[in-house]
């Protein structure tokens, strides 16, 4: 075939510069917050919302947005990686270790997987591995401020060293699983697992 | 969806925008063909559809009830198509 | 057998600066087809790294110019493709396009109408191919413009749209300045309304074929509104104007 096409003077907004070692392989650093979203943004009465845990457990567990908020809560500054290429540098989050949730219950040895699920219905899934020991949470605050409907408010997860598409927005609960469940995006081609540094983007990668 | 949506707000389009996409997949125009709502029942051309491009894949939803219609992923390699939300497609036979 | 939607490369024979935010660029296409007005191309650019980014432009050009298209691009301030072809791109560059595409937002002069084009700002960019394929192709349909604009500055095609009206052919355009008026105005001041839509529609009659083009915000507003006043959703098209790339 041809030559590949190349627009003359065109590089790219991901050619600004990189701050090195913390931007994974074939990401570009941003300033702005990006909004995604798969479809509307659903605007729960928080008198109606619930924080649910289900599945694999002796028994399952719901708070109400007061209970939820009335947890030991944390503030954890990470770096968020999308899989659509931008990664956001110290972002500034306050909201529930997954770990302190977890503690709240007795989980059934045959708990291996877990499957986020929010309003409107998006999912994802993710190893019990790879939520604990204070690598996720459930954050309701960005930036000193209640976290706006566009990017997940009231609360979502926040899994921050897997691709950004795993901290599913307007999270609602996590059902805990003996077998894996590929979610939403993982059922149409996308990485299961998802680790940004191993550049774990779509199936077989 | 049990909560109403506040459609002036979103992140949408309306079909016009997957025409090249779907284009690409079908071999053929396809935003004036109908299609049903398999949650709703609604009819309609794929290009009266709600359309979710800022997105890891583009997500068609119904007008009417809002559930997913189609879905559409393109990796490098492959493109991956969910259709499962649509009682039917239509294509023009060439 | 049906022509596959592929690239080209098309020249950039000129680039005209419609208003301070819009420029239109006429492209000369090695393999041209015909469009229908409404439909649009999809324009490429990529980087030398391999890096690609795709939007969606609207014709402008009515089909009976054949071998070359115009696309109405108005600068977004966080546009990475549409600062490139404002800044970047001169007359004789090349760029990567596919076209002609979709078949949901077209109106061809053998549909016939009555006609009722609503839009907001650049959202006037595939109803002017609409009204320029009408006049070339010798339409005479009744057809009503409603073109809601910020200030006179920001009006798209202002003295072609005055001249086409000017001919008489039962072409009206409407206009509506939502922030500031040119001197002397007496026509609407405010954003498009129902009351509006009904004042105007109301003349072509229930059988009128309606195209709303525009901001999410305006395109809901005068889809409703379009209904409140009787006509039936099916003959109400609507193309929201926001970020439409790929899915890269």
């Amino acid at each position: 075939m041809t030559e590949r096409f190349v627009s003359r003077g065109f590089l790219g907004k991901h050619r600004a510069a990189a701050a090195a070692n913390r931007v994974p392989p074939g990401q570009h650093a941003v300033d702005d917050f990006p909004v995604l979203s798969a479809g509307p943004t659903p605007r729960t009465d928080l008198e109606k919302w619930s924080f649910s845990l289900e599945g694999e457990l002796a028994k399952p567990a719901r708070w109400s947005w007061a209970e939820f908020l009335a947890l030991p809560a944390q503030e954890f500054v990470v770096d968020i990686h999308c899989v659509t290429k931008w990664t956001k540098l110290d972002t500034r989050w306050k909201g529930v270790s997954v770990d302190t949730l977890l503690e709240q219950v007795e989980l059934r040895p045959t708990a291996r997987y877990l499957t986020a699920f929010s309003d409107g219905g998006y999912t994802t899934n993710l190893p019990l591995p790879d939520v604990v020991n204070g690598q996720a949470f459930i954050g309701y605050e960005y930036d000193g401020k209640p976290l706006a409907p566009e990017h997940g408010g009231p609360a979502r997860l926040v899994v921050p060293h897997l691709y950004f598409w795993k901290s599913a927005k307007w999270v609602r609960g996590l059902r805990l699983m003996e077998k894996d469940k590929r979610g939403f995006w993982e059922s149409l081609g996308y990485n299961n697992h998802g680790d940004p540094w191993k550049e774990e983007r779509y199936t077989g990668d | 969806m049990e909560e109403p949506m506040d459609r002036v707000h979103e992140n949408m389009l309306d079909g016009n925008a997957a025409a090249g996409i779907l284009d690409e997949i079908f071999g053929g125009e396809m935003t004036a063909s109908p299609t049903e709502c398999e949650h709703c029942g609604r009819e309609g051309e794929l290009g009266s559809l709600l359309t979710f491009t800022q997105a890891p894949g583009l997500v068609l939803r119904c007008p009417a009830c809002s559930e997913v219609m189609l879905r559409v992923v393109q990796t490098p390699d492959y493109t991956y198509l969910d259709v499962r939300g649509a009682v039917y497609l239509r294509l023009a036979r060439r | 057998m049906k022509r596959l939607l592929e690239w080209q490369i098309a020249a950039v024979k000129s680039i005209r600066e419609e208003t301070y935010r819009t420029k239109t660029l006429t492209l000369s296409l090695p393999s041209w087809t015909a469009h229908r007005p409404g439909q649009h191309y999809d324009v490429r650019l990529t980087a030398p790294d391999g890096y690609q980014a795709q939007r969606s432009y609207s014709i402008a050009s009515e089909p009976e110019r054949t071998g070359e298209i115009d696309l109405t691009v108005e600068q977004l301030s966080d546009g990475e493709v549409s600062s490139y072809l404002h800044d970047v791109l001169v007359p004789g560059d090349r760029i990567e396009v596919r076209g002609p595409i979709g078949g949901y937002f077209v109106w061809e002069a053998s549909l016939g109408g009555p006609l009722l084009l609503v839009a907001g700002g650049s959202g006037v960019v595939p109803l002017m191919s609409m009204v320029r394929h009408r006049r070339a192709a010798g339409a005479t349909v009744a057809t009503h413009l409603l073109y809601s604009s910020r200030t006179p500055e920001d009006v798209i095609y202002a003295d072609e749209l005055h001249e086409l009206q000017a001919a008489g052919d039962g072409l009206r355009v409407i206009q509506t300045f939502t922030r500031a008026q040119p001197p002397n105005w007496t026509g609407y001041a405010r954003r498009i309304d129902a009351a509006m839509l009904s004042e105007v529609a109301a003349p072509l009659g229930r059988k009128a074929q309606a195209f709303i083009c525009g901001p999410t915000l305006l395109v809901e507003a005068a889809a409703d509104g379009l209904v409140e006043a009787g006509l039936a959703p099916e003959r109400i098209k609507t193309e929201r104007f926001g970020p439409s790339g790929g899915t890269a």
